[in-house]
């Protein structure tokens, strides 16, 4: 029996046949089946059973103003700050942190309804592309135990993949929304950076990161969207930009549209089963009317670097606030230098302390002209060859990972970690919306299409991959049935 | 290029992170690996290429300077490891 969407839930919520109680609690059940895959964090019972009664309260009393999402479980990744409910971006040194406010993605779900069950595990502080940089442990990957869901929102697809929850919110800052997405077969996408506020996220890279919905569907997605989008005061960098209505550009199909291909992105390094899985997804969306174009983004080659030395130097910027006086572990030392010394050394983990020494290292004196003032004119560069690109043709369809999920513990080597986001990071430097939706298998495990628009086009990314996926099915394709529950209390 | 363990150390303090010595070892051996790669930025030309501020296009956002809400005294301290009285509490500055 395939899972229900959020559409389906939401029907069967109006039509009285179960209540945003049951719903919660049977995500919950769910949730806890999959506890060998590591996905949860924490539960949020207290919120979910006040969110619940708000919901059947809206539904029983005023139904014509219950939004697609009220009554809705959902979980979201442990980067959002929600009153209350403890909050660590996978990380010891957070570890016991209670935000005393709502971040504003996270409050509109909660002013549409929609009803918070699990906060999922991520990579510490976001920075990762496997899970496996989590203080509380890996996640397993749904289709295969042994392999990594991807990162950093390894949890928040997981558990969507896995059946559990409808849909969940994650963070994308180099692909930590549209790579899992792929390696765990479900949607998830990230909009255009100062679409959805940023209020409330504990913050990696600013000028990167972007908050967005996983769901197995794209109308689905478009729903999530819809509720978190738009300007909010409290993120200065927020756009005042209307937000273009998604709805009805779903099901207009690609009849006529220009689609171009990066033939960069294409190139090298992809494996036989991703190539095949895209080139049948092109073929696909060419027989829907849509034509074909080969473009260049020259650019790529250089991503990688300007990406790993800006997301690093805003990193070691917006991680000092984690100091041990204000909130979260304290290691007490005599001196005030000392007490930061021993409180950052014994709560971050390896890939945090990396990347805060690499981004500490490139705004240094002496450093910052060659490396972060160079990489943010590569960055221009990548920006505007994506602008002209967009001049010929309306988005891009390329692959989102250049591999599948990979076996857990297999890039030990950072830069070979690093490489996973090769696809997925040019977006963000550029600011652009993109998706990944599945587009097949290779060896049992999910691929994933990599549609991406120019600036504040969400509506028109949404439209495209839609129309692929309806036409394709392979959204419905679910995982192999859930392990057996771990006799292991966590 | 080949970092200095010694500019590492330095690199550690002024990040304010407290690493062991065989910590100091293994980053600099992967800081190296990383810049090494990382160098292919300079071969990128970009002369006449302005620096990317703001990807979205903003260039300020203000708002009127009036007082608004703000976090009650004891929300802000409720996470605080040490406080005295309404204030957050930390160690000597000076030795």
């Amino acid at each position: 029996m395939s899972h229900p969407t959020v559409a389906d839930l939401g029907a069967s919520l109006r039509r009285g046949e179960t209540s945003p109680a049951e719903l919660a609690a049977a995500s919950r059940s769910a949730l806890e089946s999959l506890a060998s895959l590591n996905p949860v964090l924490r539960y949020t019972d207290e919120l979910a059973e006040r969110q619940a009664a708000r919901a059947a309260r809206t539904l029983a009393e005023s139904p014509d103003t219950a939004g697609p999402l009220c009554g809705v479980p959902f979980a979201y990744k442990d980067v959002l700050c929600v009153e209350g409910v403890e909050t660590t971006a996978g990380s010891r040194i957070l570890q016991g942190y209670v935000p005393p406010y709502t971040g504003t993605a996270l409050g509109r779900l909660l002013d549409a309804g929609a009803v918070p069950v699990a906060v999922t595990n991520c990579d510490e502080f976001a920075m990762g592309s496997s899970n496996e940089n989590s203080a509380f442990g890996p996640v397993g990957n749904p289709w295969d135990p042994s392999r990594v869901p991807g990162g950093s929102s390894g949890g928040s697809a997981a558990v969507v993949a896995a059946g559990a929850v409808p849909f969940s919110l994650g963070t994308d800052t180099g692909g930590s929304i549209r790579q899992p997405a792929s390696f765990c077969g479900v949607a998830g996408f990230k909009p255009t950076y100062g679409r959805v506020s940023r209020y409330g996220l504990i913050a990696f890279a600013s000028s990167l990161d972007q908050i967005g919905p996983f769901a197995r569907s794209v109308d689905d997605v478009a729903q999530v969207f819809t509720a978190i989008a738009g300007h909010d005061p409290r993120d200065s960098t927020s756009s005042p930009t209307a937000v273009e209505p998604v709805e009805e550009q779903l099901g207009r199909g690609v009849e006529g549209m220009r689609l171009g291909v990066p033939h960069e992105y294409l190139a090298e390094g992809l494996e036989p089963g991703v190539r095949t899985a895209v080139e049948s997804a092109l073929a696909e969306l060419e027989k829907l009317g849509a034509t074909l174009e080969e473009v260049s983004l020259p650019s790529t080659s250089a991503a990688l670097s300007t990406y790993y030395i800006i997301a690093p130097a805003e990193c070691s910027a917006n991680l000092a606030r984690m100091d041990g006086v204000r909130f979260g572990l304290h290691v007490d030392r005599p001196s005030l230098t000392d007490t930061y010394l021993a409180t950052r050394g014994q709560g971050f983990g390896p890939e945090v302390k990396r990347r805060i020494m690499l981004g500490t290292y490139a705004l240094s004196s002496g450093y910052y002209d060659a490396y972060y003032r160079k990489a943010q004119k590569v960055r221009t560069l990548i920006a505007e060859e994506f602008d002209r690109a967009f001049e010929r043709v309306d988005a891009l369809v390329c692959p989102t990972s250049p591999i599948v999920a990979f076996p857990k513990g297999a890039r030990s080597d950072p830069l070979s970690m690093y490489l996973c986001d090769v696809l997925t990071l040019p977006v963000n430097l550029a600011g652009l919306p993109g998706i990944s939706v599945p587009c097949g298998l290779s060896e049992g495990l999910a691929v994933g299409l990599q549609v991406i628009g120019p600036r504040f086009q969400d509506a028109r990314v949404l439209r495209v991959a839609h129309a692929y996926e309806q036409a394709t099915g392979w959204h419905a394709e679910q995982p192999p049935a859930p392990p057996a529950a771990s006799a292991i209390p966590r | 290029m080949t970092l200095a363990r010694d500019q590492v150390a330095h690199v550690a303090m002024l990040a304010r992170l407290g690493l062991s010595d065989e910590e100091l070892e293994r980053y600099r051996e992967q800081l190296d690996a990383i810049l090494a790669h990382v160098d292919r930025l300079q071969r990128v030309d970009t002369s006449g290429v302005g620096e990317t501020a703001q990807v979205g296009g903003l260039v300020n956002a203000w708002r009127e300077d009036v007082r608004g809400e703000c976090l009650p005294v004891e929300a802000a301290l409720a996470n605080a490891p040490k406080r005295r009285r309404d204030h957050f509490e930390v160690g000597a500055i000076q030795e």
